[in-house]
């Protein structure tokens, strides 16, 4: 075995010529090794086509240095090739190893219908579909909202089963960790608001008006809006987390099988605890808000404290007030349904944990913005 | 001889997954008492016939009738009540990640007794030391290895004193030493409680070890090809797929 170093350097070598009428001749030359450049199998397959009379192939592996599953993977190349033109090849000139390994490569035939076929819809098919899934998808969301109710319903009676600890650790997770952010967030609202108004307002010398702009923007749009959007991305893709792994996992399936109720048991104490913490988030943003617009109007625009406040307790009526609040418990019931559902109906990988976290974000903010319009219309209807 | 009692009757049961039929015509008891093993190749569906007859996966035909009632044809509230009776190790132990091993036994006996907290624990204590996991109350499922985890599945699985235990695959990735002690620990549940226990498995040194019932489910066929004592199997039964499985490959039908 002439020295390992210098085998490195001797570049894969393909010959292949005819031996007699029906045999051709394929030999192996250099270090076929994964590392280095491999010659394909066109010029055998060529050859082949071109003398039709040849039944048998033969091997000459004399020169041939090292070979790992580069070799192999032209050989079980080869294989098929010769195969499906009913062409046998003679293996006694192969290293023994390889000679097994093609062996057994070969041994276990595809099986039948395993392969995975892609399969090409037209753009009308691919509609259709759609339009069917998402038929499917309202009918189970309205299903999933049903048996929520239902479990809401045995709450009140007092017959829902659950851990009152998770449903308070649930309420820590919800209300007292969320309010960095949304004091962050709140503040900077108001700030926004504030300077933008402000601009414009000055200009007719009516900065004292801040106040109510800052005001009106928070209590019946901003807080709740912002908030419900700070919760979706926040607890409702922890809510479709948490559920998805459990579902993964064959945690769900562990409890159905004890009869507890996923529903009951994980849903409603996620829905109460939202239910409970975002109205109370509403009312803090409500305030950092104005308090952000405060900072805008006394520092930069030469608004007095006591200008600033009386002139926001003009704006707080209690009809501004309560719309945003119930603006914000909706869109708290919205983000843990969604949530749940998403993280309930999970597949059993990895990646559909992860699917199924973006979609509930994702459509817990469209139906948040969604429902926002409608309460617009509404109010502007009934003129509250 | 103590006449044997069915407790678990499935007749014509046939298992599918929308178009694709998985198994059919499946019929079988299984006797109070018993430790009946389904067993068979790879993808012959038998977690499938587990999940069915625990309540998971409705079947396409046929019935499975527990203690006399038809399991799937009567009401939801019946069938929960039910499976309340079951007790189910799952092929991972599927405890509850975010409670301790305590609070994953103590669950079950919380929600559906009225014991109190001190009972409980004691209760809890008492079922992980069954399954030689004393001291282990406040871990975290995922604070201990595979096979604490099966057996800490296995604690919760018989929390409630159950009528019947299901396993799925318990042996699956735990070394020889601790796959006996599984075996041995599941010989002794049906000597001293008499639960009837149905294993799914395909370890042959535990079907032989503690079968006394089975079912042998023809991946290529898609039924079912033999039924009976494995043992017994093992000796009588000419079926060259059952043969070939029964004797790891060795014997083809003489």
């Amino acid at each position: 075995m002439s020295d390992d170093k210098q085998a490195n350097l001797m570049p894969a070598q393909l010959k292949c010529e005819p031996l007699s009428q029906d045999t051709l001749s394929v030999s192996f030359s250099g270090s076929w090794v994964l590392d280095q450049p491999l010659p394909e199998t066109d010029a055998i397959g060529d050859m082949l086509r071109s003398a039709p009379d040849c039944s048998e192939l033969t091997f000459d592996t004399d020169s041939l240095a090292k070979w790992d599953s580069g070799l192999l993977t032209f050989l079980v190349k080869l294989k098929h090739i010769t195969d499906s033109s009913n062409i046998r090849m003679d293996l006694r000139g192969l290293p023994d190893g390889a000679r097994r390994l093609l062996v057994l490569a070969s041994a276990v035939p595809k099986r039948e219908g395993a392969e995975k076929i892609p399969e090409h819809k037209s753009f009308l098919e691919k509609t259709g579909g759609a339009a069917l899934e998402a038929i499917n998808t309202i009918r189970d969301s309205l299903y999933f909202i049903g048996d929520a109710s239902v479990a809401v319903v045995r709450f009140v009676s007092g017959k829902a089963m659950f851990r009152l600890t998770d449903l308070l650790l649930l309420i820590q997770e919800c209300g007292a960790g969320a309010l960095p952010v949304v004091t962050l967030i709140s503040i900077m609202m108001g700030l926004i608001i504030a300077f933008v108004g402000a601009v414009q307002l000055a200009l007719f010398g009516a900065q004292i008006y801040i106040a109510d702009l800052v005001a009106i923007a928070m209590l019946r749009e901003m807080a709740p809006m912002m908030t419900g959007v700070i919760m979706a991305g926040r607890t409702g893709a922890a809510f479709a987390a948490q559920l998805g792994t459990m579902q993964v996992n064959e945690e769900i399936d562990a409890f159905k099988t004890l009869g507890l109720q996923p529903m009951e048991f994980l849903v409603l104490p996620r829905v109460l605890a939202l239910t409970l913490m975002m109205p109370l988030l509403c009312i803090y943003s409500d305030l950092l808000g104005i308090m952000g617009g405060a900072m805008v109007g006394i520092s930069v625009f030469d608004i007095t404290p006591v200008q600033y406040f009386e002139q926001t307790r003009g704006m707080m009526q209690p009809g501004h007030f309560l719309l945003g609040v119930f603006k914000s418990v909706v869109f708290g019931i919205v983000i843990a349904l969604i949530g749940c559902k998403k993280g309930l109906e999970c597949g059993r990988s990895a990646m559909d944990v992860g699917s199924a976290t973006t979609s509930a974000v994702v459509t817990a903010i469209v139906f948040i913005i969604a429902l926002d319009g409608l309460f617009a219309v509404i109010t502007n209807a009934l003129g509250i | 001889m103590e006449k044997k009692t069915a407790h678990i009757k499935v007749a014509d049961l046939t298992m599918a997954y929308d178009d694709f039929v998985l198994m059919r015509d499946l019929n079988f008891t299984i006797f109070r008492g018993d430790i009946f093993i389904i067993m068979g190749g790879s993808g012959c569906g038998k977690s499938t016939l587990l999940k069915t007859m625990v309540g998971l996966k409705e079947p396409a035909l046929g019935r499975v009738v527990i203690n006399d009632t038809d399991f799937w044809r009567t009401s939801g509230a019946e069938r929960e009540r039910m499976m309340k009776r079951f007790g189910i190790l799952y092929q991972g132990g599927a405890l509850w990640s975010s409670l301790t091993l305590a609070e994953n036994i103590a669950l079950p006996l919380e929600q559906y007794t009225d014991l109190e907290k001190k009972h409980i624990r004691e209760l809890v204590s008492y079922k992980l030391a069954l399954v030689g996991l004393s001291g282990f109350e406040d871990y975290y499922p995922s604070e201990i290895s595979g096979g604490m985890r099966k057996r800490a599945g296995l604690a919760r699985a018989i929390s409630m004193d159950p009528e019947i235990l299901f396993f799925d695959e318990p042996s699956a990735g735990l070394d020889p030493v601790s796959a006996k002690l599984l075996d041995d620990l599941i010989l002794e549940l049906s000597r001293s409680l008499g639960t009837t226990i149905v294993v799914v498995t395909h370890e042959l040194a535990s079907i032989f070890a503690i079968g006394t019932n089975s079912v042998f489910l023809d991946v290529d066929r898609r039924t079912m090809s033999a039924e009976g004592d494995p043992n017994m199997l093992l000796k009588e039964n000419k079926d060259p797929g059952v043969r070939r499985f029964l004797t790891r490959g060795q014997g083809e039908s003489e």
